[in-house]
C-alpha cells in the first residue's frame, strides 16, 4: 500500500507537472483517490517537487478540504454556517456523533461507517439546517430523520 | 430554448437548493410520470430563481399554455400536476409566467413577478436564473448574451474604463472599491504579464448569492472576466472557486468550455484581434482567501496567508505580475452595464452606489431566498415585505449582515438603507449581503460566540492580534455564556476589539470583533443578564446549576 501511496502521487505530480503552483491540485486528487493524503504520498510530493515536507504538510494542514487520516465508508458534513447555526445545526451535529458512537475527540464511527466533520457554509442556507451524505446534501432537516438518512448508507 | 414546438416542457431548480430539497427525486417523478401517462416532453434542469423557500420548484410550459410554476412540490403531487397543466388547468400553481386567459383558475393565481418575494426586485444579474438552461450557451446568445462584450470590443479599453465610471458601480465583494479605478490601476502598471482572477472563492456563512449567480447564469460571469482581461491588458484569467461548492466549479468549467468551442475564449475573440482564455481553480477552503493576498498565496500553492499593503495586486500581485480580482457578482454586472448603456445602469441604487446588489435572506424568517433589489432599498423591506418577517408568534430581534466582520443590527435600523457607508455607520458591513434573520429565541452572545469560534478558527495566524484576540474573546465569550462571566469582562472585550481593529493585518482580524461589539452595544442587556444575574433570556446558553444554586 505504501507502494501506493508513493507511485500515485508520483503520477499525478507527472499530469499537474512539478511547480509549486500545482500543489493544491496534486493534493486535492491524492485526496480524491485515497480520501486522506497518506504520508508517504506527501514524501513523495515533496521529493519530486523540491518542497520541503514541513512544507508540504503546512499547505495540507491549513485548508479544510484537506485530511490526513483514512475516513470512513461515507462522510458526513453538518452544515454550520449562521442560518444553519440558529436553525439548531449543533442539535443535529450532536445528535448524529451520538447515534454513530462517535467518541470524543474522533471523527469516525468506531465501525468505520461513517466519518464526520463539520463545514462552514455550503451555501444552501435558504434550506437550513443541512446535511450532506457523500454527495448527497438534504436541507431542512430535522432530527427526528435522521435515522432515515442514515440508513440509506451502509 | 431546446424542445420542440408545442412540446410540453418541464424546468426542473437543480441549483444546490433544489437539490437540497430534493429535486434529483422530483425530477425522477416526473420522467415516471410522463412515461407512465405516455406524455412527451423534454425535462430541463436549470438553477434557481431565487425564491429558494419554494424548493423543489418546477415549471411548466408548452405552447398556447401559460407558463406555471409550482412550489414545494411533492413526489406524490408530481402526477396530478402534469394530468391537470395538460388538461388545461392551473390550479395549484404558486404563480405563472403570463396569463393567456384560456387556462382554468388562471385568475387565482399570481404572476411570478407579482409574489410578495419578487415585487420589489429589479432583476439585472438574476434575469436568466432559473429560466435559462445553464448549460446552454446558446440560451445564453438568444437572450442578450455576449452583446456587452461585443460593444466592449469595439471600444478602446480607455473608453470602456470611463464607461464603467460613469456607471458607479463598485465591488460587491464586500469593500465597495471603485472598480473602474481598480481596472484602471491595473491597466496603467506596466507589466509583460497580466492576470484576471474571478473571486469565486464564497465562504461567508449566509451568503450565496455567487453560488446562485454562478450556477444558474455561468455565461455571464464568463463574459464579465472577458472584459475585464480586455481592458486590463490580461490574456489569462481565472475562476477560483470553493472546493465546498462542486455544482458551481462545475458549472464554471462547462462554460468556459462552451465558451472556447465558440471562439468567446481563446485566440482572436470576436474577430476583434485580443485573445483570453480562461481556466477553473478549486479552492481548498480557506475563509481568510476572501482577502486578495491570501487568495494569491493559494493560486500560487502556498498557505493562504495574508501579506502586508501596499504593493496591492492591482500592481504586484500573482506571481509578482498585475493582478486584477473581482467578485462574482461584480464581473457579472458588467455585461448589463455594456448593454443597458452605464447611464441607464446608474439611474437607479443610492447616491453613492450604483445599481443593484443580489441579498441574500435566511435564518428565522418565512422566505428565505435571494433578491436583487437596488442598493440602498431598507433592510425592512428585505427582511419584511420580500422575506414575510419572522415566524407566526416570534419577534423580531436582529439581522445579521456582512458574515463574520459584520454586526447584529436590532429593529430600530429597519429603516436603514443597505448601503456602503450607512451598514459601516452603524457598525456592521454589507460584506457580500447575507442577511441572517435573528428573532427573540437567538440569543446575542451566543450569537456572538458563533462568530468567533468561525474567526478563531478560520484566523490564519500570521499576526498576533487576529491569532490570538480571537481566541481570548472566544474564551471570555464562552465564560460569559456558560454563567461564569464577571462585569468587567464587557470592558476587556471593548479593549480587546479595539487592539485588534486597529492593529491586525487583514480584513479578517480588523472586523472579526464587529459581532461582539455590535452585540454588545445593542443587546447589552443581555449580557449582564448572563453576567450578573446567571439567566440566558433567549434559554439559549446552558448555565449550569443555575435553578439548583449549586453553581460551580
Amino acid at each position: 500500500m505504501s507502494q501506493d501511496f508513493r507511485s500515485v502521487a508520483n503520477e499525478i505530480v507527472i499530469k499537474y507537472g512539478e511547480s509549486r503552483s500545482s500543489l493544491i491540485a496534486v493534493l486535492q486528487e491524492i485526496q480524491s483517490r485515497f480520501d486522506h493524503i497518506p504520508f508517504e504520498s506527501m514524501l513523495e510530493v515533496s521529493e519530486r517537487m523540491g518542497v520541503p515536507l514541513s512544507d508540504i504538510y503546512g499547505v495540507a494542514t491549513f485548508y479544510h478540504q484537506f485530511r490526513l487520516k483514512p475516513q470512513g465508508r461515507h462522510l458526513i458534513s453538518v452544515c454550520m454556517g449562521t442560518a444553519c447555526h440558529v436553525k439548531g445545526a449543533t442539535i443535529i451535529y450532536d445528535s448524529l456523533r451520538a447515534k454513530l458512537g462517535i467518541e470524543e475527540g474522533e471523527e469516525t464511527s468506531p465501525n468505520g461507517r461513517f466519518t464526520m466533520q463539520k463545514v462552514r457554509c455550503m451555501g444552501a442556507c435558504s434550506l437550513s439546517p443541512t446535511v450532506r451524505i457523500d454527495g448527497d446534501i438534504y436541507g431542512r432537516v430535522k432530527p427526528d430523520e435522521l435515522d432515515g438518512l442514515l440508513r440509506k448508507y451502509s | 430554448m431546446g424542445g420542440n414546438a408545442g412540446e410540453l416542457m418541464i424546468r426542473i431548480g437543480m441549483g444546490t437548493c433544489g437539490l437540497a430539497a430534493g429535486a434529483k427525486q422530483v425530477l425522477k417523478a416526473f420522467e415516471e410520470s410522463m412515461d407512465e401517462m405516455g406524455v412527451k416532453g423534454s425535462l430541463v434542469s436549470v438553477g434557481c430563481s431565487g425564491t429558494c423557500y419554494l424548493e423543489p420548484q418546477i415549471e411548466l410550459s408548452k405552447q398556447g399554455f401559460p407558463s406555471a410554476i409550482y412550489g414545494n412540490v411533492k413526489l406524490s403531487d408530481v402526477s396530478s400536476i402534469l394530468g391537470s397543466y395538460l388538461s388545461g388547468s392551473v390550479e395549484g400553481a404558486v404563480a405563472l409566467r403570463e396569463r393567456i386567459g384560456l387556462m382554468k383558475g388562471e385568475a387565482n393565481v399570481p404572476l411570478f413577478d407579482e409574489l410578495d418575494f419578487n415585487k420589489l426586485q429589479i432583476r439585472r444579474v438574476t434575469v436568466n436564473c432559473g429560466k435559462l438552461d445553464p448549460e446552454s450557451i446558446d440560451d445564453y446568445i438568444a437572450s442578450g448574451g455576449f452583446d456587452g462584450l461585443r460593444k466592449v470590443l469595439s471600444m478602446k479599453p480607455e473608453e470602456v474604463i470611463d464607461a464603467l465610471k460613469a456607471s458607479g458601480l463598485r465591488g460587491r465583494g464586500g469593500a465597495g472599491f471603485p472598480t473602474y479605478l481598480k481596472w484602471l490601476i491595473c491597466r496603467q502598471a506596466v507589466s509583460e504579464k497580466k492576470f484576471v482572477i474571478c473571486n469565486a472563492d464564497e465562504g461567508d456563512p449566509g451568503a450565496f448569492m455567487n453560488r446562485m449567480e454562478a450556477e444558474s447564469d455561468p455565461f455571464r460571469v464568463v463574459e464579465g472576466l472577458i472584459t475585464a482581461g480586455y481592458t486590463i491588458g490580461a490574456h489569462e484569467g481565472f475562476f477560483f472557486v470553493r472546493a465546498e461548492k462542486p455544482l458551481m466549479a462545475a458549472r464554471l468549467r462547462r462554460a468556459v468550455e462552451e465558451s472556447r468551442k465558440r471562439r468567446l475564449l481563446g485566440n482572436d475573440i470576436l474577430g476583434s484581434g485580443f485573445s483570453f482564455d480562461a481556466q477553473v481553480i478549486l479552492s481548498a477552503g480557506a475563509f481568510v482567501c476572501g482577502e486578495e493576498t491570501a487568495m494569491i498565496a493559494a493560486i500560487e500553492g502556498r498557505r493562504a496567508m495574508p501579506r502586508q499593503r501596499p504593493p496591492f495586486p492591482a500592481t504586484k500581485g500573482l506571481w509578482a505580475y498585475p493582478t486584477n480580482i473581482n467578485n462574482v457578482e461584480t464581473l457579472a454586472q458588467i455585461p448589463v452595464i455594456f448593454r443597458l448603456g452605464p447611464q441607464k445602469y446608474g439611474e437607479i441604487g443610492s447616491e453613492k452606489s450604483k445599481g443593484t446588489k443580489v441579498f441574500c435572506i435566511a435564518g428565522k424568517v418565512r422566505r428565505t431566498g435571494a433578491a436583487e433589489v437596488p442598493i440602498g432599498t431598507t433592510i425592512r423591506k428585505l427582511v419584511f415585505d420580500i422575506g414575510g418577517g419572522v415566524y407566526e408568534g416570534r419577534k423580531f430581534k436582529a439581522v445579521q449582515t456582512g458574515g463574520p466582520s459584520g454586526g447584529c443590527l436590532p429593529e430600530k435600523f429597519l429603516d436603514l438603507p443597505l448601503d456602503y457607508e450607512s451598514l459601516q455607520a452603524a457598525g456592521s458591513i454589507m460584506g457580500s449581503g447575507g442577511l441572517i434573520v435573528l428573532d427573540d429565541e437567538v440569543c446575542a452572545v451566543d450569537i456572538a460566540k458563533y462568530f468567533l469560534t468561525f474567526t478563531s478558527t478560520e484566523s490564519c495566524g500570521k499576526c498576533a492580534p487576529c491569532r490570538v484576540g480571537t481566541k481570548v474573546m472566544l474564551g471570555i465569550l464562552t465564560r460569559i455564556s456558560e454563567g461564569k462571566g464577571e462585569m468587567d469582562d464587557l470592558d476587556k472585550l471593548r479593549r480587546l476589539a479595539d487592539s485588534m481593529r486597529e492593529t491586525s493585518l487583514c480584513a479578517l482580524g480588523q472586523g472579526a470583533p464587529n459581532p461582539v461589539l455590535t452585540t454588545l452595544k445593542y443587546f447589552e442587556d443581555e449580557y449582564v443578564a448572563h453576567v450578573r444575574d446567571k439567566v440566558c433570556p433567549a434559554g439559549v446558553c446552558k448555565i449550569a446549576g443555575k435553578r439548583e444554586g449549586i453553581e460551580q
